[in-house]
């Protein structure tokens, strides 16, 4: 059961956001409701007001940014769309991989990008598989609109950037360099997953070595993170020597700030971390080298 | 919207239905309490088991955890709504032909799940398939026998049973 509340239907972002200065901390931003009525049924969270953003204009929005260079996501598409969009298949299929990979068929249909990212659950793939397109988050607030880098936006486990005024309108998501390819795997003994690994690799013109790499691991730790020390020493590697197993995986794993919790010990996780960032790297490689 | 009770204008299985309820109103719960329609079940409460799935405008969501005014202007179908005229729909035939169930309390949710995708992928391979039930728990079964059902389900529905 949940406990009563009235639920507001704002049609533009000024809207919500004038909504959200009135009503404070009994207000609460409410999009497919995936993790929010879960912990209010739990009794984890109480509030008086919920705030459909749903009903906002543009929020729903999935286009080819006007530059021709990012994908602009808007904060209450879901999942589904993300995992079918014949625009993210194409131009983001990393995305497209991840999305297909959350949770459960019904949590997809109704759960929202937007959502995922302002509850900042940690165990969560989206973040993961978004730091590695270096993608950024727009904020609509009173005192106006502001852009910040998804790795700014993520603050800790369920704590985000987001100001007590503001709302998440969409997230723009860079393409990746021509002939990049990625892989995007999680691996879990719970509903949510235990680590999330997203490799991308952009090889050299004759598709022979790494051009460059970026590599992000998320659940294992307080926020999902890139592993710059990784990417530089996975620079120059050979797409067929990783596609064959990189010696160094096991250790990308261990400077990981792991969590111990439900979902395993921090040593399990760092463990876990390298055999999945290994197992990402093989699997971009061949598709890089296709 | 700021009022204690919302005009839900919804479709239940084909009929058209206005209800007052309250915001906080799970759509679970409207069908169970308020539409006598209990084969939709509650169980794990949070988003996991599947017992609860239903269809809104043909997509599965877990009703115990969707709000009931989410339904405004959709169609919502459950397990009660699959029959035409007493003949059941070829995914409760093929459950019942493979004995895709034996306590039966996830069945509801588990016919909702494959009806969702084999309305959307009617030629959902046996990897689609596993990985769209990942959702769905049984307990009962090992699942080897609902597998079967679905690919028994996919047969009579490409020879043309109505689905």
């Amino acid at each position: 059961m949940l406990p009563p509340f009235e639920i507001h239907q704002p049609v533009t972002a000024a809207e919500a956001v004038a909504l959200r200065a009135r009503f404070g901390e009994a207000g609460a931003l409410y999009a497919g409701g995936s993790e929010l009525l879960l912990a209010m049924k739990e009794g984890l969270a109480g509030f008086a007001h919920l705030i459909d953003v749903k009903t906002i204009a543009g929020l729903a929005g999935l286009t080819l940014a006007p530059d021709g260079r990012a994908v602009t996501i808007g904060a209450a598409v879901t999942h589904r769309t993300l995992e079918r969009s014949p625009l993210v298949r194409e131009r983001l299929p990393l995305v497209a991989e991840m999305a297909r990979q959350v949770a459960n068929a019904r949590v997809r249909a109704v759960g929202t990008l937007g959502g995922n990212l302002c509850f900042a659950e940690p165990h969560s793939d989206p973040p993961t598989a978004l730091l590695v397109h270096g993608a950024r988050v727009a904020l609509a607030g009173a005192a106006g609109a502001r852009r910040l880098p998804l790795a700014d936006f993520l603050v800790g486990p369920y704590e985000s950037a987001l100001g007590p005024d503001e709302i998440l309108t969409h997230v723009d998501v860079p393409l990746p360099p021509a002939r990049a390819a990625g892989a995007y795997l999680k691996f879990g003994m719970h509903e949510r997953p235990t680590v999330g690994v997203a490799v991308l690799l952009v090889p050299d013109e004759h598709r022979a070595a790494v051009a460059e790499a970026r590599v992000a691991v998320g659940c294992v730790g307080p926020v999902a993170t890139r592993l710059p020390a990784v990417e530089s020493a996975l620079a120059g590697a050979r797409l067929a020597d990783l596609e064959a197993g990189w010696p160094d995986a096991a250790r990308a794993g261990e400077a990981l700030d792991a969590v111990s919790d439900l979902h395993g010990s921090a040593d399990y996780k760092r463990a876990m971390a390298g055999v999945f960032v290994g197992r990402a790297l093989a699997l971009a490689a061949r598709r890089a080298r296709s | 919207m700021t009022a204690r009770q919302i005009t839900l204008d919804t479709t239940v299985n084909g009929r058209a239905l206005s209800l007052s309820v309250e915001p906080e109103a799970l759509l679970l719960d409207v069908l169970r309490e308020r539409l006598g329609l209990t084969g939709s079940k509650r169980s794990c409460d949070v988003q996991v088991c599947g017992a609860c799935t239903v269809l809104l405008d043909g997509l599965p969501v877990s009703a115990c955890s969707v709000l009931a005014y989410e339904a405004r202007g959709r169609r919502v179908l459950t397990i009660e709504g699959l029959a035409r005229d007493e003949r059941l729909h070829p995914v409760q035939e093929a459950f019942l032909a493979t004995a895709g169930f034996q306590c039966g309390f996830c069945t509801p949710g588990m016919i909702m799940a494959v009806k969702a995708l084999l309305d959307d992928s009617p030629s959902a391979t046996p990897e689609d398939v596993r990985e769209h039930l990942r959702g769905n728990i049984c307990r009962c079964t090992g699942y080897a026998s609902i597998l079967a059902a679905v690919a028994v389900a996919q047969r009579a529905l490409a020879d043309g049973a109505a689905g």
